[in-house]
């Protein structure tokens, strides 16, 4: 940016506690074109000011040295200029306290060291980041919206032809959007279409109706903007949002069609019953799964398989294979409900029927309470907490079923004709890639084992996040779950896969970037193939050529900048966010000489928890450092090493990272960010070693948005420690 | 897309989601909130089950979301009275309460360090008091004080206007009524804790250890009360021994009839509040089923790995108050052994169930079922638990498919 407008707010205690004329003067030396200061920037008045003077001197960049960049976001906000926010007021003059060994607040005017005020110090903090804000708007370009050069296709694949997939279908073309669904079967219909009856999915839910399914078969196969590929698979997909290549089989032969985004809805596998053999699955006769019980009542054969007589009694054994070790670990949602269903037909079919369930927990979640309610006044249904400990061959072809710890008190031995076993659901995902992506980091979506199998985000609050951008699932697949709830999924599923494909079109990141149109650009001349930036990507944006070179799939990438974090070549760079800006932000501060016990601290703070947590106790006013400037990144995975070097260079004698916490459980908005970042920092370490340098001198930090008074005493503590060492002798080179 | 916008009711985590869906599609919304801040019940928790992460990271997300893009305008201090018209063009009236408190303001806190009139805070369900002139929390969207004009003590106004160096107080600002012409309502109104005193025999009201599950998560906020430490009523002390009183109001015909799906998560959940403070911690959780559907199971068996719990399957039919010590002693049946027990503990945090925030209010043009929840059409959109019990991520899920119902009243062709 050439001409570039610094205004300073007096307001909030700033004037109180910085020299604004020295403020001033400072972003004059730096190069700014135009420099104000004014009382309440952010009043309407304020806003008209600055208005003004961009027009009066033909800014194409301001900085705003006033409040957080967390508030007034829609005041600072100017038609075509770039704008950077300084925030004097949280980051400065309501964060930075001299407080003495006693806890006290001292005056600023106190001496901090020898023949150097707090006043100075604070001072020297301020400075630094109105040149900063200069450098980084000195450096900052314009992003420019990503347009693929290939045309960009803004057709929905649907993959699978159940409930989930054939509502995501409908609605996504109800929205106007053409649909290419592919069902691996012959029909369509997916389960539900192989059942008699489900629970009802609107208010009372209290009553069993017909399958929902024939509805969604006929609206799907009457509606022409639905293409319907039956007997299918899709066998390979590859490039990326707005510009997939998708190879659809069929009858031997591929077909290559171009779509924009996938809906995963290819839905689950009953578990294997023939792993149930201790509930005498296989073994004896009479014994079926849910599945199959199903099909009997769909058939209207209600009768013993070894036999053919009338089913008189039956019986359901609930978690048959679930939320055991030894077989699945979870609960699959649907079962409890299914049983009840299930018991509901014989009873239905013969009021002298009896009907057992035998459960742990029953699980009738909500207000599908409704139901289960229903059932309980059926004096012909026994449900009882239980476990069944033996199944075996009674007399005439009954079943006989022993089960202990029920709520009679006492072991149970019930004879019936028939034994269902409750089985769980299987994600196909857990099994296949399904996707069979064309992608450097493979053909499925990475990590499911911690969902074990199912194509689930790690996201509480963004429940369609996947590591593949365009993808999102829908149904069984996505999450155990209840056809009412498959049918609320893909309306979701429907709606990400067409904000996917808008943010394409507008040439913007998705979610969690979503307001983003800067984008990782290539250098590709001093690239050396170190595959660093092509394993690291979070999301498989890149994949690569036979020489090992990125080839970079924009429409894939999610703007976390961990490319460029990875890249030892620093060829990677946003126009918005560079290496260059980054370096020149660091060189624009002043350090001062060696001796003087003027310590320097830098800090890379992920803006997503860290910054927002630093900057909630700024409102506090608990009280940060002097020392430490603060610049905000993307994402910890977006640190290069060479903002260390940069900074450590410069002379700063600390740098501390701070991101989102890691593991199992990760708060990292783009998966690994801050973990990777703490393998890059142990090589920094052992360089600093070779340098004769202490390694805490780089240290990484995680915390929580909420995580205030730690965050607070991490921070000072490091202060702490960095203080106890030598100044770092490169200061003042 | 030139059409009208869609109307978001609610600034909980499912409007909040439903809006910004929408919005990321190209609509236009408008959001609506009767508190003064979004965040709805999601802010008032100090963790999500089960991964233990802090509501506000999510809220953090989507509220810059929402401030970087202008097609969302949000109200708040507001509520829907009445709808009339039809699919594509509904009008709504929408009744704005005074904040009393401008745009002007900044937020700088002066006013709060004069003002020496105290009210009960909402947001902490009675557990603490803020100053007549608050910000909601920590986190508040829009980052504004309110004035609670009531609770102003003799010579506040004058003190905080003069201490306002911005000229946001208006102290005579006036209740509206605005109006909008909308393509689409979703409904995301959520829900409110069941009325704990209308379960009588479990104390809540006459015994000050017996809270509810949402004055835990209050204590528990390091935002909180208590600064995070999770302290009794009584005498402020870490209560090492909680019962926990499931289904308290739910699945209950005199109450609420259904599951309210959180509440055994919930319970689990505090348990390791409790163990995460002192390792001796125990926690009695009277149920009549657990219910950690799904994915929650593993969820369930890190609780009993990481905390001592005791399962006891049975209904409280008592909770009485030892007077001296304040601590309670719950009576139950164990259903298992058929024994009736007695069990002495520090706290009693029920387990209360959710009911619709709308439940018994009228609102024109509105359809609900015989429990306040509500009943979707084509046009006028329930999400959340609005709609039905739900847990956050199904909320979001519904959310979400809310906000396509509402795209497609725009977009269909």
């Amino acid at each position: 940016m050439e001409k570039i407008g610094v205004f300073i707010c007096t307001s909030c205690d700033i004037e109180k506690r910085l020299d604004i004329a020295e403020l001033e003067n400072i972003a004059r030396t730096q190069g700014a074109t135009a420099v104000y200061s004014k009382e309440f920037l952010c009043s309407k008045e304020g806003k008209t000011f600055i208005e003004e003077k961009i027009k009066e001197n033909g800014l194409s960049a301001v900085s705003i040295c006033a409040c957080s960049q967390r508030v007034n976001y829609d005041v600072f906000n100017f038609d075509k200029v770039a704008v950077d926010r300084v925030s004097l007021r949280e980051g400065i003059v309501w964060s930075r306290f001299f407080v003495s060994e006693g806890g006290e607040i001292l005056e600023d005017s106190s001496e901090y060291v020898s023949g150097v005020s707090f006043k100075d110090e604070l001072m020297a903090l301020a400075k630094d980041y109105v040149r900063m804000s200069i450098a980084k708007l000195q450096t900052y370009k314009f992003p420019e919206p990503f347009k693929p050069e290939e045309e960009i296709s803004k057709t929905i694949l649907v993959i699978g032809g159940g409930v989930a997939g054939l509502t995501a279908a409908i609605e996504s073309a109800k929205a106007g959007y053409e649909v290419i669904l592919v069902e691996k079967e012959k029909e369509l219909g997916g389960f539900v279409a192989k059942m008699k009856a489900h629970c009802e999915i609107n208010s009372p839910y209290k009553n069993i109706v017909s399958p929902i399914i024939n509805e969604l078969i006929s609206q799907v196969e009457a509606n022409e903007k639905i293409k319907i590929y039956k007997g299918a698979v899709v066998s390979n997909i590859e490039g990326g949002p707005g510009i997939f290549q998708v190879k659809i089989k069929l009858d031997g032969k591929e077909e290559q069609i171009k779509v924009g985004v996938v809906i995963l809805a290819a839905g689950f596998k009953p578990y294997d019953a023939s792993k149930l053999s201790h509930l005498g699955y296989g073994l004896v006769k009479n014994v079926v799964t849910n599945v199959e019980f199903e099909k009997m009542a769909k058939e209207g054969n209600l009768t013993r398989p070894s036999d053919s007589k009338p089913i008189k009694s039956i019986l359901f054994i609930q978690c048959a294979g679930q939320r055991d070790e030894n077989h699945l670990p979870y609960c699959s949602s649907y079962c409890c409900l299914a049983s009840l269903k299930q018991a509901k037909y014989i009873r239905e079919n013969d009021s002298e029927s009896k009907a057992f369930i035998i459960y742990d927990h029953m699980r009738t979640m909500g207000i599908y309470e409704n139901f289960y309610k229903s059932l309980q006044d059926d004096p012909g249904i026994f449900l009882t907490k239980g476990k069944v400990v033996e199944v075996s061959q009674g007399e005439n072809d009954k079943v006989k079923v022993v089960v202990e710890e029920t709520l009679f008190g006492e072991k149970l031995e019930i004879n019936v004709d028939l034994v269902v076993l409750a089985i769980g659901m299987v994600p196909v995902t857990a099994e296949e890639a399904v996707l069979n992506l064309e992608y450097r980091q493979g053909p499925a979506l990475p990590e499911l084992e911690i969902f074990y199998g199912y194509a689930d985000s790690n996201f509480i609050c963004f429940p369609y996040e996947t590591r593949r951008t365009g993808i999102y699932a829908a149904g069984a697949i996505h999450q155990p779950m209840t056809i009412q709830q498959a049918i609320e999924d893909a309306k979701g599923a429907a709606l990400k896969a067409i904000q996917c494909l808008v943010a394409i079109e507008e040439g913007r990141a998705v979610h969690p970037r979503t307001w983003d149109f800067a984008y990782p650009e290539f250098d590709l001349k001093m690239c050396t193939q170190c595959k660093r930036c092509t394993e690291e990507c979070p999301f498989g944006a890149l994949n690569e050529d036979e020489k090992a070179y990125p080839i970079p799939f924009i429409t894939r990438c999610r703007r976390c900048g961990t490319c460029f974090g990875a890249c030892p070549q620093r060829i990677i760079n946003f126009k918005d966010y560079s290496i260059e800006m980054i370096s020149n932000m660091i060189k624009a501060t002043e350090m001062p000489e060696q001796g003087y016990g003027l310590y320097r601290l830098m800090a890379f703070v992920c803006e997503n928890d860290a910054l927002p947590s630093l900057d909630i106790a700024a409102y506090h006013r608990k009280s940060l450092p002097v020392t430490i400037r603060i610049i905000p990144v993307r994402c910890l995975g977006s640190v290069n090493v060479a903002f260390v070097k940069d900074a450590m260079s410069k002379g700063y004698d600390g740098i501390l990272l701070l991101g989102c916490k890691y593991g199992e459980n990760y708060q990292c908005h783009f998966i690994k960010g801050s973990e990777l970042a703490n393998t890059r920092m142990t090589n920094v370490a052992e360089t600093l070693q070779q340098l004769a340098l202490e390694p805490e001198r780089v240290t990484l930090h995680t915390t929580a948005i909420d995580e205030i008074e730690e965050v607070v005493k991490k921070v000072q503590e490091f202060d702490k420690e960095i203080r106890g060492f030598e100044e770092n002798p490169f200061k003042g080179w | 897309m030139k059409s009208l916008p869609i109307l978001v009711v609610g600034g909980g985590i499912s409007g909040i989601t439903a809006a910004v869906e929408a919005a990321e599609v190209g609509a236009e919304v408008i959001l609506v909130e009767k508190e003064p801040t979004l965040g709805g019940r999601v802010a008032q928790l100090r963790y999500y089950f089960p991964k233990l992460c802090p509501p506000t990271c999510g809220l953090e997300i989507n509220y810059r979301r929402i401030k970087s893009n202008p097609k969302i305008k949000v109200y708040t201090l507001s509520e829907v009275i009445e709808i009339s018209g039809e699919i594509g063009n509904y009008k709504v009236k929408i009744k704005t309460k005074p904040r009393y408190i401008n745009d002007n303001c900044t937020a700088c806190g002066e006013c709060e360090k004069v003002c020496e009139g105290e009210r009960v805070s909402d947001f902490d369900f009675g557990l603490k008091k803020t100053k007549a002139i608050y910000l909601p929390y920590p986190m508040a969207f829009p980052l504004k004080y309110v004035l609670d004009k009531e609770a102003l003590a003799p010579g506040d106004l004058e003190r905080i206007i003069s201490a306002c160096k911005y000229n946001a107080i208006e102290p005579d600002m006036k209740e509206q009524i605005l109006e909008f012409e909308v393509s689409a309502i979703i409904w995301a109104t959520g829900w409110k804790p069941y009325d704990a005193s209308k379960l009588d025999i479990l104390g809540y009201g006459k015994f000050s250890n017996v809270i509810t599950n949402m004055q835990m998560e209050r204590l528990a906020s390091p935002w909180g009360p208590t600064g995070g430490q999770i302290l009794r009523p009584s005498d402020k002390t870490f209560p090492k021994k909680v019962a926990f009183v499931q289904c308290a109001g739910s699945r209950d015909e005199n109450h609420l009839p259904y599951c309210s799906y959180i509440c055994c998560l919930a319970s689990l959940k505090q348990s390791l509040y409790l163990a995460e403070k002192n390792q001796e911690a125990e926690a009695l959780i009277f149920y009549i089923d657990i219910r950690t559907p799904g994915r929650y199971e593993k969820f369930l068996k890190r609780v009993q790995e990481e905390a001592r719990i005791h399962f006891i399957k049975g209904k409280v039919a008592k909770i009485e108050e030892d007077p001296e010590t304040k601590d309670l002693i719950v009576t139950a049946e164990d259903i298992l052994s058929g024994k009736k027990i007695h069990e002495r503990v520090n706290m009693v945090v029920l387990a209360l169930g959710m009911q619709p925030s709308i439940a018994g209010i009228n609102i024109s043009g509105l359809k609900i079922d015989e429990n306040g929840f509500v009943i979707s059409d084509e046009g006028i959109i329930g999400c959340g638990c609005a709609k039905m019990p739900l847990d956050v991520m199904t909320s979001n899920e519904t959310a979400t498919g809310a906000a396509l119902k509402a795209i497609q009243t725009i977009l269909r062709r």
